[in-house]
């Protein structure tokens, strides 16, 4: 996180009640500091907050006027283009730009000398000795030319003759373990985590490919024993290993910039998650102040958590554009997109859940591994350790090098993987107790919301019809065929997080127009409409009379859009603002009119004067009455109120799937997914990231795989025909129901949705194959192939009950 | 699409194979034969006969009808309509995402109906009218399509929201009165990555409704 939340504050602060808990009754005393505004009421009892609200910019992206960085053309702008290895490992011996240089329509050439997003060795004296960075995945950026159409960039790329010297590759995840493997860094090498999350942590041990394992935070060495002891206790145990496949973002706009390096700055339209982060790392790399380094991002399209910092396209754009004086436009092509922008990493996970009779979990113990490629960050343990309380665990995760593109943060790393293992064995582990799987939960989950969410998705869904694993009773003889279905459910957890670096500006002009500004980039969440909602609120305008303009390094900084914690960060500077410029707001009109501050006050839109003889000015009638042209107020995130401990986002999601045993197709038929996300500002933008987390989910669970080619080292499915992702067809019916969670943490206690929505989605599909069709499937994605494997119809190699022996 | 090549395409290659004759090659095989009434192919194969002259490969005049008006531009023969679109006459509201027809995100009307822009080569267009997201609805106005989209929050990153809008907005041309499955089909090869199919479908059905009632805002 970009920045940490300072442990204490020396801030004035007074009193005041909050709304605390799920449902209205109960209430908190929160220190709050003097400047800030008074709690809110309950949802219902405000009139922009909590409403349905459409987007502002709606208009905008259905007529396609809203200008994207890829849209965005500059006069004189060059189109450059990468050069990218076809080997997976190699050393480059040389490389002959003469001809791509003598192409007419070309203006510069770049040969790279370093590469972003791979990890690094910790001794760089260690690299094997080289001239030019080292390639370590097929598809490793080498070279780039800038010329004046897209074409020219592509031909003259061509043209550049690069000499290799191919060197041993391991690509497989179980092969990069074996000592003999070839070595993908000759040394150490670490990687920092994005914004966004991800990173394999620092200080940890690495022998061969192998980096870890990193284990649960303030584990002590008796602990594993302890949980072995603990195991073997249980009346009954879960042990069983779970696969998953990498996963790669595929936003629909492809990572890039356009960037124009001129005498008196940087200026740099990105696609980005952060423009925050693509600012600090292009300055840092270039020695520029960052109040040179300008940064906009109107709008973008897609990024799951794949798109923070600079880039090496960013790096290459810049350098491109400072070699040739012109602005230009860099964005990977699809495959590129695929090979080196990101990607969740695989996994393979031991995992063994004990408990006893009395329905209590009493041990776990997690071994995983994981390859994020040339990168980190493939550990899956955070559900192990944060979803249930359990009395032992000992987890360790390891990350795995291989010659692959870099891992980077997606969409909750870690937990969608760490779900679809614990969430099966939570549903295995209350069969084998014979107790139900939503009562099992319900004994060992202390997290209020989710308690509400399963006891709410339960009625939904229709939980009292689930008939016993394999038993549906219309498959069965009955009218179904070869139609088995089932129910499923899952849960998630992530965590509360908030970056102070959220800032926000509100302008109330003499006109009575407003404005909101923020460094924030809209991703896709709909933060400009929230910001909106929240001003609307405050000034008792409606979100439509609010100009908010956001992504822009030049205005107050903004958060970073992943982590869900968009909205949480910034609504609550966004609010503080806005009630501090309705305060001097105030303050002048009452000056005007020779009334103490106290006699005015802002309701509904309009300004009430409260000394006889009382009158009411509309907002603009009293917006003339101020002495200048504007006032304004500047607020930033200030710490969470209260004692300060970690607060945990819940949701829990029901699957209904329907499994063809004769050709082993799956579809999902329906979801209900019950989410708390604190005080929900946008309904309506809140259900459709939870549309998109389940549909993400789904697509995760059956379809996409990430596929190279072990003899070559090369992926296989480098575009959006053979890299399946769910469409139209495949979109079950969702319910979402969401549920008003108060924490009492700030002035709008909004929180985040953006992770908790996709983490379950997998896990609970699984249980729903197994519900209906009584055979596990432990290996994403869960393809026919591997069910009609799961159900001994074909032979198998691996991943489900039918090879592995199942869970002991 | 400026072209810094002035060679001339005619001058047989290093295999003694012209541009032009590759493609006189091309027009007997069957997929080629497909292509022969449109624009390239049909030229290639009028100058094997002996009549006009080769086009390309650097940039040649053409006039495209684009939402209602004739433009004039400069294409390289192998450029796609997207990049014309896009380069040529900067109507971005039209993505380019996949290029290669996966995805959807690019699709234009040609006279009417769908078509991924991506993969149709401008000197193919002929004197079909295009129809891009920006001109779908006179200008002033928007489509219903797009008052649905915006009111059921049918749009998130909003990238694949305009070809997802022209082949919502093409269904209802031609089937005012769709079933969900309709709908379904219709957009069944646009690629959404946030995953807000649940709400273009009712944006869809209800700008159906709209349509019918008379009630076009």
């Amino acid at each position: 996180m970009s920045a940490e939340e300072p442990k204490a504050t020396a801030l004035a602060t007074r009193k005041d009640r909050f709304l605390h808990g799920i449902g209205v009754t109960a209430f908190i005393e929160r220190n709050v500091p003097l400047d800030e505004p008074p709690p809110w009421p309950v949802n219902e009892e405000l009139a922009r907050v909590g409403k349905p609200t459409m987007r502002i910019d709606g208009r905008a992206k259905a007529t396609g006027a809203a200008r994207y960085p890829s849209d965005i053309q500059l006069p004189g702008m060059l189109y450059a283009r990468m050069v990218v290895s076809p080997h997976p490992h190699a050393k480059v011996l040389s490389i002959d730009t003469a001809a791509a240089e003598r192409h007419p329509g070309v203006r510069a050439v770049h040969v790279l000398d370093r590469v972003l997003g791979n990890a690094e060795l910790t001794d760089p004296g260690k690299e094997i000795p080289s001239k030019f960075p080292i390639v370590r995945f097929a598809g490793q950026p080498v070279a780039a030319v800038a010329a004046i159409t897209p074409t020219a960039a592509a031909e003259a790329a061509a043209k550049i003759v690069i000499e290799y010297e191919p060197l041993p590759f391991v690509v497989d995840l179980d092969e990069a373990r074996q000592a003999d493997a070839p070595r993908v860094f000759p040394g150490d090498a670490s990687a920092e985590e994005s914004e966004g999350g991800g990173g394999g942590g620092s200080h940890v041990p690495q022998v061969g490919n192998v980096r870890g394992p990193m284990l649960n935070r303030g584990a002590r060495p008796e602990d594993k024993k302890a949980t072995e002891d603990a195991l073997a206790a249980c009346d009954a145990v879960v042990d069983a290993t779970f696969r998953t496949q990498v996963q790669t973002h595929s936003a629909l706009e492809t990572h890039g910039v356009v960037a124009d390096w001129r005498e008196d700055g940087l200026t740099v339209y990105a696609s980005t998650q952060s423009t925050l982060s693509v600012r600090d790392e292009l300055a840092a790399i270039f020695n520029l102040p960052k109040a040179k380094v300008r940064v906009l991002t109107e709008f973008m399209g897609g990024g799951f958590g794949a798109k923070f910092g600079a880039g090496t396209f960013g790096l290459v754009a810049a350098t491109l554009s400072k070699k040739t004086g012109a602005p230009v436009r860099l964005f990977y092509d699809r495959k590129e997109e695929h090979l080196s922008a990101g990607n969740r990493p695989d996994s393979k996970m031991r995992l063994r859940l004990g408990g006893t009779k009395d329905g209590k979990l009493r041990a776990l113990a997690f071994e995983g591994f994981g390859t994020a490629g040339v990168g980190t960050g493939a550990g899956t343990a955070g559900p192990s350790q944060a979803l249930y309380r359990i009395p032992s665990i000992w987890t360790e995760e390891s990350d795995v090098f291989t010659h692959a593109g870099p891992g980077a943060a997606f969409r909750a790393p870690g937990h969608p993987q760490g779900c679809f293992a614990l969430e099966q064995a939570i549903d295995e582990l209350a069969e084998k107790l014979g107790i139900d799987t939503l009562a099992l939960m319900d004994a060992n989950d202390e997290h209020l919301a989710r308690r509400e969410e399963r006891r709410q998705g339960a009625e939904r869904i229709g939980w009292k019809r689930r008939h016993p694993p394999g038993r549906d009773p219309q498959g069965i003889g009955g009218a179904g065929g070869p139609i088995r279905r089932g129910i499923g459910v899952a849960q998630a957890v992530w965590y509360r997080i908030n970056s102070m670096d959220s800032g926000c500006e509100v302008r109330i002009s003499q006109d009575g127009s407003v404005e909101a500004l923020s460094a924030v980039q809209d991703l896709g969440g709909g933060i400009k409409t929230a910001i909106a909602q929240v001003v609307a609120e405050e000034l008792g305008l409606a979100p439509k009379d609010i100009v908010v303009r956001v992504g822009d390094t030049g205005y107050p900084p903004g958060p970073p859009s992943g982590g869900s914690m968009t909205t949480s960060s910034l609504t609550p500077a966004v609010r503080n603002a806005a009630y501090q410029a309705k305060l001097r707001f105030l303050e002048e009109i009452a000056g005007a009119l020779g009334l103490p501050a106290d006699e005015v006050e802002l309701s509904g839109g309009q300004v009430h004067v409260r000394t006889p003889p009382a009158r009411t000015l509309t907002f603009q009638q009293a917006a003339a009455r101020l002495r200048t042209e504007v006032v304004a107020a500047r607020a930033m995130r200030t710490p969470e109120y209260g004692d300060r401990g970690m607060d945990f986002l819940g949701g829990v999601q029901f699957a209904e799937v329907a499994v063809d045993i004769e050709t082993g197709i799956v579809k999902v038929e329906r979801v209900v997914a019950v989410h708390d996300c604190g005080r929900p500002i946008n309904p309506l933008a809140i259900e459709s990231q939870i549309n998109g987390g389940i549909l993400q989910g789904i697509s995760y669970a059956l379809y996409e795989d990430r596929r190279l080619d072990r003899a070559t080292g090369r992926m296989v499915n480098p575009n959006l025909e053979q890299y399946k992702i769910l469409g139209a067809m495949e979109t079950p019916e969702i319910e979402v129901i969401l549920i008003e969670n108060y924490l009492a943490r700030s002035s709008t206690d909004a929180g985040g949705i953006g992770e908790p929505a996709t983490i379950p989605t997998a896990a609970a599909v699984a249980n729903a194959i197994y519900n209906a069709i009584g055979v596990r499937i432990r290996e994403l994605p869960m393809t026919p192939a591997r069910v009609l494997e799961a159900l001994g119809k074909v032979p198998g190699k691996g991943g489900s009950d039918a090879t592995t022996g199942g869970a002991r | 699409m400026a072209d810094a090549h002035d060679s001339e395409s005619s001058s047989p290659s290093a295999l003694g194979m012209s541009r032009r004759s590759f493609l006189c090659g091309a027009g007997i095989t069957a997929a080629g034969s497909a292509l022969l009434d449109r624009g390239l192919l049909q030229e290639a194969h009028a100058a094997s006969l002996g009549g006009a002259v080769a086009r390309g490969p650097g940039a040649v005049p053409v006039s495209l009808k684009v939402n209602g008006t004739a433009r004039a531009v400069q294409v390289e023969p192998r450029a796609t309509l997207a990049e014309v679109l896009r380069e040529g006459l900067h109507l971005t509201g039209t993505k380019v995402i996949c290029d290669r027809g996966a995805c959807s995100g690019c699709t234009v009307w040609l006279d009417g109906a769908p078509v991924n822009s991506c993969l149709t080569f401008a000197l193919d267009v002929g004197n079909r009218e295009v129809t891009t997201i920006e001109g779908l609805a006179p200008a002033g106005t928007v489509h219903p399509v797009q008052v649905a989209f915006v009111e059921h929050d049918a749009l998130q990153c909003g990238y694949c929201t305009p070809g997802m809008v022209m082949s919502c907005a093409a269904l209802l041309a031609k089937n005012p009165n769709p079933t969900l499955d309709d709908v379904k089909h219709a957009v069944r090869g646009n690629l959404c990555r946030c995953g807000t199919y649940p709400k273009v479908f009712k944006a869809t059905l209800d700008a159906a409704q709209a349509m019918r009632a008379g009630g076009a805002k």
